[in-house]
């Protein structure tokens, strides 16, 4: 078989036994990227020279030894170019490597030099808002990845990435997961550092894994969870060995079926495959009982204030002082040289989601407002972080479809961004609640796109999302499947 | 109309760590511009804030001094402007909840004692050096990131004389807790000023102006004088007081508005998500609050009533914490009750020789035991008043005993009567036309006559005795 | 609530952002429109609720004052759209 359709567990197995090597891994990965990537665009300036995989790692051995990993284009890598898919950013080279780069270079890791599209600065749910245009479904290259860590999810079930890196605020990891049919995990908050992630919402960002298959999402996660010093909200307590998770038994599983997440507007098919799964589930001995999160009809608009208030702030260094785009427009705006230094930088480097959720969250924050909106929504929050704790005393998992319907076509959402926003309905919560969710592909369409089925479970019980996710997976076919290129 | 001033100050000290309030940096002061800055300090992408540990000790301790009670629960907020000397265009500082609050300094003015009340000190993170030149300006991150601690004080001064006292009494207690230098020069003190008039005997407020660019006390006491007139002429002609900001010019002595415009300012102040809330435990801030050292008011009492000094003399002494623990050796160290030479030594001719050399008394090189010397040689007339002073320079300058430059420069002063005999014999010998205007009942004839002696023993007779060996012989002046 | 342009433009000058007249037409209606859908929130019972301040529990994050290697200057300077010498440049700032 080709080294490039294997999951890492296997090409693990493969360098342990002397049957392969990192280069002839990488070697078989760059000639696969350069025969799709043209119609795929998963990748974001592809460098001239082929990576080499000894300067990656200086032959660090560890659990990653040799394998390569593809990483989305908002986290630091020293010295190549991280651009978060925006023009305000298009030349930065960051002077450090993320704390999740760093672990994996010492775990033996590859990291490919080329960054993985997303929609800019990580802002919207299809990577069309990359500066750099799209990336395609492999599975019907007319419709969208899904965003906005599309480029890592596109590349994973393209097999033009054995695992990567993507980053989830409002779910970013898995909504493109289940768009492209692959296995996205967003962690607990604050169980993976954010160090060198280049921030979104602080409150809400975590990277994760997207990978072929449940076993490869437990090896990235050994390697980059874990307490950060650098990281003042990162989580103290020691992860455990998340292989152990991978164990095929589901006896007893009490899961929790919210009833506002199977609401109308739900595609039929979605909404059917989801549920056959959920079925599939109890026929391996989980137990699954209807339970209510009064508050989710809250959650898109208290996430569009936290999130797009945080972004803001965020963003405000994003000036053409340090690093980045300076503007060399010097049309007067206001006379003050500097100040339309600023305004015409920005003016120029954002997108157009950018600079939307940018009024947005500056808006929500601003004197006036501050109490109507973001302290109330911190409010909401809190009784949606409620409803969580609540159904978890009653259950250890709850199960709902990832997304409320499969892929869409590329242009169809673009001209109405609360359309947009109102698709991110079904993974938000978890953000808000700063719960652990998994999406495991679950099914096709008709028109043979992927489903999902997302898990969500309590803080820092990834080993329950695992268990479950590995069971179901081991049980059914779809994590065989690649789409035809 | 009658005008009473109402005055608050907002002052900045840089504490006193190895490194940066959220980085690892060094603090170093004077190393080569953005040679101390890393991915945190310059708000680079992806970067987080970590707070030093040290940085809010020391916040805890000055605000403990203050008499500030410490929040059980205290968080750092996001303040939103765009500066150039703001990497990220946000200053990470402390909005509703900070390190500590409520706590209060009392003053001494005209002979009474007067408390202002401190409304809160909040730690902060400070902003680079910009340096301007023709068409652009320098950016120097190297300041970015250091701890500041903001205390804000209650509009409770009156007088410039009162926010002077104010300043003086805040730099003390803070130096005492050691958590900063406080000093203006170096920057590791600033000061903002609010001022307004209100119609005496009203307690409104009116409208402020706030004043920046004080570089020292002498300039905070200056520029609000001249900011009272300022106000006080605008609202005697009926006219209305701009709220604005205001720098002080110390060439022309006088505040001038800002040259742009300013606009309300909106800081959009929000929880910082990057760094989770603190909760400081009691054992902390009590195992904290047995750091502080004795404060100068407690010293202060403690010198008058142990050591039976002045209160003037006892608060001069017990400015700088070093400088009292220096004089209370040489204090403890001088023999008999009456401490009054020692401190008069100190108060007079020590704390000039360290004024006019920019330095601390302790920092002169003498030891107490040497001072004490130095005091006895004067106090048994063993040398002159003036030749005390010059050996004390010379001590300092040359880090040499007061005995030894005396007797290496033969400074022993000459009491012996029988010595000066001669001396006085020739002197009223070579000046009759004194002498007889002394027998005319001239006195200052005598202390010129006094003169001519020192004159002639090059100094080193007792004046005293001369003097009043020459009364003897003119017992008619 | 109704957004007007004028408060649009007030938001874009606080973010520092030039907007052309198109779009800030296009970006009023939309953020209207938005908001509209947020002001949801409204209905939502918030009594007696807490605003969610951090969602970890306290750890007390602290870090030890011990000094950490700088970065050298090639690197601080690498990305500068302009600089002189060791300082960053930007156009005079006017006071």
């Amino acid at each position: 078989m080709d080294l490039f359709r294997s999951t890492a567990h296997e090409l693990i197995d493969l360098v342990s036994g002397g049957k392969t090597t990192s280069e002839a891994i990488i070697a078989s990965l760059d000639a696969r990227i350069r025969e799709k990537d043209t119609g795929v665009k998963a990748y974001v300036r592809r460098q001239k020279n082929a990576v080499d995989p000894i300067r990656e790692t200086g032959r660090r051995s560890g659990p990653l030894s040799g394998i390569p990993v593809a990483v989305k284009d908002n986290i630091c890598t020293d010295g190549i170019e991280t651009s978060c898919c925006s023009k305000i950013l298009a030349g930065f080279r960051p002077p450090y490597d993320a704390t999740v780069i760093t672990k994996l270079r010492d775990a033996g890791a590859v990291i490919i030099p080329d960054k993985l599209n997303m929609d800019e600065f990580a802002f919207g749910s299809s990577t069309e808002n990359s500066c750099f245009g799209p990336t395609h479904n492999p599975w019907d290259l007319g419709r969208v990845p899904g965003g906005s860590s599309g480029g890592s999810a596109a590349a994973v079930a393209a097999d033009e990435a054995i695992m990567a890196l993507g980053s989830d605020t409002g779910g970013s990891i898995r909504q493109p997961a289940a768009f492209c049919g692959v296995v996205g995990l967003k962690p607990t908050y604050g169980r993976v550092s954010r160090y060198g992630l280049i921030a979104f919402a602080s409150s809400l960002d975590q990277i994760g894994p997207l990978t072929k298959d449940v076993h490869d999402s437990c090896l990235l996660m050994n390697v980059i969870a874990g307490r950060d010093p650098m990281d003042s909200t990162s989580s103290d307590r020691t992860p455990p060995d998340y292989t152990k998770s991978l164990v095929q038994d589901v006896k007893g599983l009490k899961i929790g079926i919210p009833k506002e997440y199977f609401a109308q507007g739900m595609d039929r098919e979605v909404r059917t495959i989801v549920e056959e799964a959920i079925k599939k589930l109890e026929r391996l001995g989980a137990t699954a009982a209807e339970v209510s999160l009064p508050h989710t009809q809250y959650a898109v608009p208290v996430y569009y204030i936290v999130a797009t208030a945080e972004a803001s702030s965020n963003l405000s260094r994003f000036d053409g002082v340090q690093y980045g785009l300076r503007s060399s427009d010097t049309r007067p705006i206001t006379g003050n040289k500097l100040i339309d230094m600023y305004k015409h930088t920005r003016g120029e480097g954002f997108g157009a989601e950018a600079k939307r959720r940018i009024l947005l969250g500056t808006f929500a924050l601003s004197h006036g407002y501050y109490d109507a909106y973001y302290l109330r929504a911190l409010k909401v929050r809190t009784l949606i972080t409620r409803d969580f704790a609540d159904v978890f005393k009653e259950c250890d998992c709850i199960i709902t479809p990832t997304t409320p319907t499969p892929a869409f076509t590329i242009g169809e959402k673009t001209d109405d961004p609360l359309q947009m926003y109102l698709s991110d309905v079904l993974t938000i919560s978890a953000n808000l609640a700063g719960i652990p969710a998994i999406s495991v592909p679950c099914g096709f369409t008709k028109a043979g796109l992927p489903v999902g089925m997302q898990i969500l479970a309590p803080a820092f019980m990834e080993e329950t999302l695992f268990r479950a996710a590995f069971t179901y997976e081991q049980a059914t076919p779809w994590h065989t499947m690649r789409p035809k290129l | 109309m009658n005008y009473e001033p109402v005055i608050g100050l907002e002052v900045h000290v840089q504490l006193k760590t190895k490194t940066k309030v959220f980085c690892g940096c060094s603090t170093e002061f004077g190393n080569e511009p953005n040679s101390q800055v890393c991915p945190v300090c310059l708000g680079f992408p992806g970067s987080l804030p970590v707070l030093n540990r040290a940085a809010l000790d020391h916040a805890i301790k000055a605000g403990l001094a203050l008499n500030c009670t410490v929040a059980e629960y205290t968080k750092f907020d996001r303040k939103h402007y765009y500066y150039p000397d703001l990497p990220k265009n946000i200053q990470i500082s402390q909005y509703d909840l900070p390190v500590s609050k409520d706590g209060y300094l009392d003053i001494e003015i005209d002979g009474r004692t007067k408390r202002i009340r401190i409304r809160r000190a909040h730690l902060e993170e400070d902003a680079g050096k910009l340096i301007h030149k023709e068409t652009t300006s320098l950016i120097d991150y190297n300041r970015t990131g250091q701890p500041l601690l903001e205390i804000v004080s209650e509009p409770d001064m009156n007088s410039p004389e009162e926010a002077y006292e104010y300043l003086t009494d805040l730099k003390s207690v803070i130096q005492y807790t050691d958590v900063s230098d406080c000093d203006m020069e170096k920057g590791t003190l600033r000061c903002d000023a609010n001022i307004s008039l209100r119609p005496a005997g009203t307690t409104g407020l009116g409208v402020k102006s706030e004043l920046k660019n004080l570089n020292s006390f002498k300039a905070v006491r200056e520029a609000l004088a001249y900011e009272i007139e300022r106000h006080r002429q605008i609202l005697n002609e009926g006219g209305q007081v701009v709220q604005e900001t205001r720098l002080w010019d110390e060439k022309t002595g006088q505040t001038l508005a800002m040259r742009t415009k300013e606009e309300a300012k909106d800081y959009r102040y929000f929880p910082e998500p990057d760094l989770p809330p603190f909760t400081p435990v009691k054992e902390e801030i009590d195992r904290i609050k047995k750091e502080i050292p004795e404060l100068p008011k407690e010293k202060c009492r403690r010198f008058m009533k142990e050591h039976g000094l002045g209160k003037s003399d006892a608060q001069q002494l017990t400015l700088s914490m070093q400088d009292a623990e220096f004089a209370e050796a040489v204090i403890r160290a001088f023999p008999g009750a009456n401490k009054k030479p020692a401190v008069n030594w100190l108060i007079g001719p020590l704390a000039s020789e360290a004024n006019a050399r920019n330095r601390q008394m302790h920092e002169l090189g003498v030891s107490p035991e040497d001072l004490v010397e130095l005091v006895r040689f004067m106090e048994d007339q063993e040398i002159s008043n003036l030749a005390a002073k010059t050996v004390l320079s010379d001590m300092i300058d040359t880090h040499r005993t007061a005995a030894q430059i005396v007797k290496e420069k033969n400074l022993i002063q000459i009491s012996d009567e029988s010595s000066i005999e001669n001396d006085i014999d020739a002197v009223i010998a070579e000046n009759p036309k004194v002498v007889n205007d002394l027998t005319g009942g001239r006195s200052n004839a005598l202390m010129f006559l006094v003169g001519q002696v020192m004159k002639r023993t090059k100094g080193k007779a007792n004046p005293k005795v001369v003097q009043d060996m020459l009364k003897r012989r003119f017992p008619n002046v | 609530m109704a957004l007007s342009k004028q408060t649009v433009e007030y938001v874009a000058h606080l973010s520092r952002i030039e907007l052309t007249e198109e779009e800030l037409e296009k970006l009023s209606k939309q953020l209207e429109s938005i908001i509209g859908f947020i002001d949801a929130l409204r209905a939502a019972d918030v009594a007696g609720v807490r605003p969610t301040d951090h969602i970890l529990p306290l750890n007390n994050a602290l870090r030890p004052d011990e000094p950490r290697p700088s970065l050298p200057i090639e690197k601080t300077l690498a990305n500068a759209p302009r600089k002189d010498g060791r300082f960053f440049a930007v156009p005079k700032v006017i006071e």
